[in-house]
């Protein structure tokens, strides 16, 4: 395969695992104040994403540096045309980083909810703008020749935009309730496998209508045409989405979470195959597109990023599952003695 | 203001604020993993309360150095993106191995650390805090290699209308880059250095858990004088790269304007930048500046005027700065060796406690000066010699950077705030029981 194709892969698996990821962590904070009624109720949720989430949002990083580092054309025209919601995305990261840390550090009610609030508003923020610069991604941005967008903010926020946004909040939150519904015991553990019983129709009515406008808003399905082989991919969220009701019924929660897991990484691979050879197609003129072709990386830098890749991918993987499996208990009151539990 | 004004700003304050945090991540990271592991070899308990203590500040410290540092990457996208699509092929690969080798291994075992004491073996726990201060310094490397480029570009062809990677090594061993990384941690260390003997000094004041603190008291003062006499000596080496490499930089720190042979250093000077000339300029050490950059009496010193007006870094800014460095980098040393050498006796020294209290904000602004001595006089190049600041901006409307760089200045003022008051707040309270 060819180096340009690999590098295309590869960034969109990136992306992919970085949904999966963060996307649970995501989920419990959107989920906390629907959830959790008392501060330890809160604690507990916080401090059962406590070790994994700031390894998560390094996923965002990497694949931020990747689109760099391998498609720096494309990285110049995306976080440029896309100013506005980054920035917003940032400030959400930023907060939510900092609320972690500094919501038990001081002891007043009053101030624990206003970072509870900011909290749960930066939570939804990255997954609803995720959502909606990723639909915009799959439909086409509306880039002129020289990489600069005709539009603004709310060019962005069309209809095919926004179903793209509801459907990363509401895969999130599925997310994170089967997550938590793994992780914790008693009221908490009840409580959210009650919003993931509730919230799969909603889940399945969004995802429906997101399959639906793709046919109609993007030209997503071309690829899939000419390649029938590759409707197998569609599977994965198709699949993902069933088995999640199935397991659920069932109660084998870890597999539910598995299930959810593979629909996200399946809608992300779904689009980015759809948009394959461009990385960001443009809805103005085909030609305009940035692609594999016109923004990649020279081959030097590709195999040199392709060994560092496949040399320390591995080992991240391999750290962070011991890390997974290192605090794979359940999150009870006893956790929250620690000294800098959150 | 247009949007290359806006941007520079946005930039400079996302640097600087970041930059307050990163130092002392760097430092005190080491700091406590060194205690946690004498903890671990020993088994005096005392370590394991010091681990514990001075572990808290470091979390409230890094939580923002992380997110701050999230924001630097994602600007070159948004507001250097001519720049970023111009050297991407080279820059863009560091900052995705920075992340790759480095930034995940620190920020996954800062989770294991926090949440691990009782889930692992005491061995095991402190491999933890040492794998973050190990990532965490090789991260910096990363970067400053990044930076390291745009400083003294190497290991490039300009083809296809860019600059493309021609030889990874050159890239990677860019001496200019490895003495600036040498630079950098050191003021990192002798930062944190200060930063635990000024909180521990405060305490003795008041004779908090005295022990505890003339323990910690002398780590922190050994830590700032080793490397506060390493950063200095290391300057004068950087110095002279910066005379070879960058030679308007050099005039623009010694704000010399005319070229010549045996150049003098002039304790007083006032430059006016307007009028392309020095308004006071009073006690000449002759030939020391020849002296100071090329280590050679006779050598010949270029002058500003010898640049295109265009082609010369902001002069007073630049001067400014690197006198500060110097001064601050100074009396530092002179501070923490006295410290060492009473370090049995502290509490006979309040005056020099108090001092050392004091002192805690030196450092952060001799670094700050010398981060603004590196790239305000790396200017009007954001690549040195290859690429204009001018010509790498986004084409983006002003009114989306202007509000943005607003949003920037109040969340991080906001923030900046929440962070001191909860480091006080918890350097105050002392060691828990």
């Amino acid at each position: 395969m060819e180096l340009g194709t690999i590098w295309f892969l590869l960034w969109g698996v990136l992306w992919a695992v970085y949904f999966v990821l963060d996307g649970f962590d995501l989920g419990v904070g959107m989920l906390a104040p629907a959830i959790a009624t008392t501060d330890n109720e809160k604690r507990i949720l916080y401090n059962s994403v406590g070790p994994f989430w700031d390894g998560n949002e390094v996923w965002l990083i990497t694949a931020g540096g990747v689109t760099f580092a391998a498609f720096p054309g494309t990285y110049a025209v995306m976080f440029s045309a896309l100013y506005t919601p980054l920035m917003l995305l940032l400030f959400a990261l930023i907060f939510r980083g900092i609320s972690f840390e500094f919501r038990a550090k001081v002891e007043s009610a009053s101030s624990k909810k206003i970072w509870d609030v900011i909290h749960a508003v930066s939570s939804f923020l990255p997954a609803l703008l995720l959502g909606v610069a990723f639909a915009n991604i799959f439909k086409g941005i509306p880039i002129d020749q020289n990489g600069i967008l005709q539009g603004n903010l709310f060019t962005l926020l069309n209809p095919y935009g926004l179903c793209g946004g509801v459907l990363f909040v509401c895969a999130f939150l599925m997310h994170g309730a089967l997550f938590l519904s793994c992780k914790t015991e008693g009221v908490l553990h009840d409580r959210a496998l009650k919003v993931a019983e509730k919230l799969w129709p909603a889940l399945l009515m969004v995802a429906v209508l997101f399959l639906v406008l793709t046919a109609l808003y993007t030209k997503l399905f071309a690829n899939y045409l000419a390649n029938p082989l590759l409707f197998a991919v569609v599977l994965l969220p198709v699949g993902g989405l069933l088995m999640q009701r199935v397991y659920i019924g069932q109660r084998r929660l870890g597999l539910a979470w598995t299930a959810s897991a593979v629909t996200i990484a399946g809608v992300a691979l779904f689009g980015v195959l759809g948009i394959f050879p461009a990385l960001l197609p443009s809805s103005l003129n085909p030609a305009w597109s940035m692609t594999i072709q016109n923004s990649s990386s020279s081959p030097l830098t590709l195999k040199i990023m392709l060994v560092v890749a496949l040399t320390f991918v591995p080992i991240v993987i391999a750290y962070q599952a011991w890390v997974y499996k290192t605090f794979s208990h359940k999150v009870t009151e006893k956790e929250l003695d620690y000294d800098e539990a959150y | 203001m247009d949007t290359l004004m806006l941007s520079r700003l946005q930039f400079a304050a996302a640097t600087f604020f970041h930059f307050i945090f990163v130092p002392l991540t760097l430092g005190l990271s080491i700091l406590v993993a060194y205690m946690e592991t004498r903890y671990v070899s020993t088994g005096d308990e005392m370590y394991k309360k010091m681990a514990k203590y001075w572990g808290k500040l470091f979390l409230i410290n890094f939580a923002i150095g992380i997110v701050t540092g999230i924001t630097l990457e994602f600007q070159f996208g948004t507001n250097w993106s001519r720049y970023s699509a111009y050297v991407g092929d080279i820059f863009g690969p560091l900052l995705a191995i920075e992340a790759s080798v480095a930034f995940f291994l620190e920020s996954t075992m800062i989770g294991v650390w926090v949440f691990g004491w009782d889930k692992l073996s005491k061995r095991m726990h402190a491999a933890a805090i040492c794998m973050v201060a190990f990532a965490a310094n090789l991260s910096a490397l990363w970067i400053i290699i990044a930076n390291g480029f745009m400083q003294n570009p190497l290991g490039y062809v300009m083809r296809n209308g860019r600059a493309e990677l021609d030889d990874f090594v050159a890239l990677i061993t860019n001496p200019f880059a490895w003495s600036q990384y040498v630079h950098t941690l050191s003021a990192a260390f002798l930062l944190s250095g200060f930063f635990v003997a000024g909180v521990s000094a405060w305490h003795l004041l008041r004779k908090n858990e005295v022990e505890f603190f003339t323990r910690s008291f002398k780590i922190g003062a050994v830590f700032a004088f080793i490397f506060s006499v390493v950063v200095a000596v290391q300057g004068h080496v950087h110095g002279n790269e910066v005379a070879q490499v960058q030679p308007a930089k050099l005039a623009a720190m010694e704000s010399h304007w005319h070229t010549q042979k045996n150049a003098p250093m002039y304790l007083l000077a006032l430059p006016d930048e307007a009028n392309s000339r020095n308004s006071v300029e009073a006690i000449g050490i002759p030939s020391l500046l020849s002296i100071l950059a090329f280590n050679d009496p006779n050598a010949e010193v270029k002058g500003l005027l010898d640049f295109k007006p265009e082609d010369r870094p902001p002069v007073a800014l630049t001067f400014w700065s690197f006198r500060i460095m110097v001064a601050l980098g100074t009396i530092m040393p002179l501070l923490a060796l006295f410290g060492l050498l009473k370090s049995r006796k502290l509490q006979d020294y309040p005056g020099y406690l108090r001092l050392m209290l004091y002192a805690i904000p030196l450092p952060y602004i001799a670094i700050q000066a010398g981060w603004a001595v590196a790239e305000v006089g790396r200017q009007p190049w954001i690549v040195h010699g290859l690429m204009r600041t001018k010509d790498a901006v986004s084409p983006v409307e002003p009114q989306q950077v202007a509000f943005s760089l607003l949003a920037f200045v109040v969340v991080y003022t906001l923030l900046g705030i929440v962070d001191i008051y909860l480091l006080v707040k918890y350097a105050k309270k002392g060691p828990a029981h």
